[in-house]
């Protein structure tokens, strides 16, 4: 009979990790080192990373490194981690660059769906809440660790966390992606609930040039972007400017 | 115009020369044979009534019931062929649980209205099927959104409303509904003046027992679509009983209801 209208788009599981790489017959995949091939040809693009998001009053800031790298090789130094998923909510991806852009890719069509529908805004919990769907189901073949962030005119700014394996949760401040361990002790110290939107982007810009500094796998320019009632101002700290902290 | 439906009538995918589908309104007479359902949106939450007449003597007391939960925030009272209203729940009740499913948190009461409308009419267009012979009243209350109140009837269309009546006497209910100033009062105090309605429509010689179905869904409920409390119920009934009651105009009038509660 007519049935309900799809409310959710049917994935097959077409977006395995897209990097099956043809290998020669005569190289092993096992993490062996061959003067004849390099490293990268052998390895998946990672966003290696480092993300960060912070809830203050009236909106969040997001904030990303900029390094993609394959094994060693930098692929993209210039990376934006920070994915328009609608008007005013954004997410940052860590893990798999093609996972996490296919994910992104899906729920930017739900969303967008799911807010025609309504005719209202879309809730940030909502877009976190596919993301959840979508990364939970998935879990064997994906890898992907998101923080969804952005301002929904019910409950301000939020930021929820969707780490590898598909658990959702709100936290006030969150921190992903490899280079995420070496600043959970500068983060844990310095966070204070109710700092103004400077002190956050500092915060957020200090906290990932650490990070930054100390895993190999994160680098380049520092991208921040704010989310509020009056929009998405983006920015971005190239190398010179970067918050300097060791004097050795 | 064709007064005379003649064979325009038969389904549902044919219209009249006068460009009416006689299906349509055929169902929606099913819907005015059968008693009186009011919904009214006030300050802070929505109150359902129903009439729900007891055609036997032996029919267990809270059988057919006629209000239903949608989900806990939901709830939906009908008028009609009974039958169908029960499907209709069933598949307002799936709506809501692929929405929470999907999206993770509870349907707004707009949507709902909107998607179980779309199936209603859905079943308007073709000759296979009837058109569904009932109409239903949804009611909810966030702390967001505040109450919500709309009403489907079998053509497809749903309106948002401050308050509504369906079934048999629903002009009579509206009249009454209009006099209300909703828009000032709490739950408590409204779940009294739709009692009051409900036994003022009720056509004594017509039909003679019936049983009063109220709920609410509120601040007073914390959000949740509930029957009210046994207690808050016979209050709301004593009133209604008290402000219908003849027999002060004529103190040697019996009273009608045989309630004892007039000295």
């Amino acid at each position: 009979m007519c049935g309900l209208l799809p409310g959710v788009l049917q994935l097959r599981s077409s977006f395995k990790m897209a990097a099956a790489l043809q290998f020669p017959a005569n190289v092993s995949t096992l993490n062996t080192y061959n003067d004849l091939y390099p490293d990268w040809t052998q390895r998946e693009v990672s966003t290696g990373t480092t993300i960060m998001a912070v809830e203050f009053e009236g909106g969040v800031v997001i904030g990303a490194d900029s390094r993609t790298t394959t094994g060693a090789y930098i692929a993209n130094r210039v990376t934006d981690k920070l994915t328009p998923i609608h008007e005013r909510i954004f997410c940052c991806r860590s893990g798999s660059a093609a996972d996490t852009q296919a994910i992104a890719d899906a729920v930017t069509y739900q969303l967008g769906f799911h807010s025609i529908e309504l005719d209202e805004a879309p809730l940030v919990q909502t877009a976190a809440s596919l993301f959840r769907e979508m990364c939970y189901r998935y879990r064997e073949e994906l890898m992907a660790g998101i923080i969804v962030a952005g301002w929904d005119p019910r409950r301000g700014g939020q930021v929820y966390t969707v780490p590898v394996g598909g658990m959702m949760t709100r936290q006030p401040v969150s921190v992903g992606g490899s280079g995420s361990s070496y600043i959970y002790g500068y983060v844990d110290s310095n966070y204070r609930a109710g700092m103004s939107k400077e002190e956050c982007l500092k915060f957020t810009a200090e906290a990932l040039a650490l990070a930054m500094e100390r895993d190999g796998s994160s680098g380049g320019v520092v991208r921040l972007a704010v989310i509020s009632e009056q929009g998405v101002e983006r920015q971005a700290i190239l190398g010179n400017q970067l918050p300097k902290f060791s004097t050795v | 115009i064709s007064l005379l439906p003649l064979q325009y009538d038969l389904s549902a995918s044919t219209f009249s020369p006068d460009g009416r589908v006689f299906q349509v309104e055929y169902a929606m007479k099913a819907v005015e044979n059968s008693s009186t359902a009011i919904g009214i949106r006030c300050k802070d939450g929505v109150v359902f009534g129903v009439e729900k007449l007891v055609l036997s003597k032996l029919y267990e007391e809270g059988s057919n019931k006629r209000i239903f939960n949608i989900d806990r925030h939901v709830g939906m009272a009908v008028a009609g062929l009974l039958a169908d209203a029960r499907s209709l729940s069933e598949v307002s009740r799936e709506e809501a649980s692929n929405f929470r499913s999907n999206y993770g948190h509870d349907i707004p009461l707009k949507h709902l209205a909107d998607r179980v409308a779309m199936y209603v009419h859905a079943y308007t267009l073709y000759s296979a099927v009837r058109p569904f012979g009932c109409s239903f009243i949804l009611g909810s209350y966030d702390e967001d959104d505040g109450p919500q109140l709309y009403m489907v009837d079998p053509s497809g269309i749903s309106h948002g409303y401050w308050g509504c009546a369906i079934g048999k006497a629903k002009q009579a209910a509206k009249t009454e509904i209009e006099k209300l100033q909703m828009k000032e009062m709490t739950c408590r105090e409204l779940v009294k003046e739709v009692a009051k309605i409900i036994y003022i429509v009720h056509d004594e010689v017509k039909d003679k027992a019936f049983e009063l179905e109220l709920s609410w869904v509120g601040e007073v409920t914390k959000g949740r679509h509930e029957l009210v409390p046994k207690d808050i119920k016979e209050e709301a009934e004593k009133y209604a009983k008290v402000s219908n009651c003849p027999s002060d105009e004529n103190l040697d009038k019996v009273c009608p209801s045989s309630c004892y509660i007039c000295p």
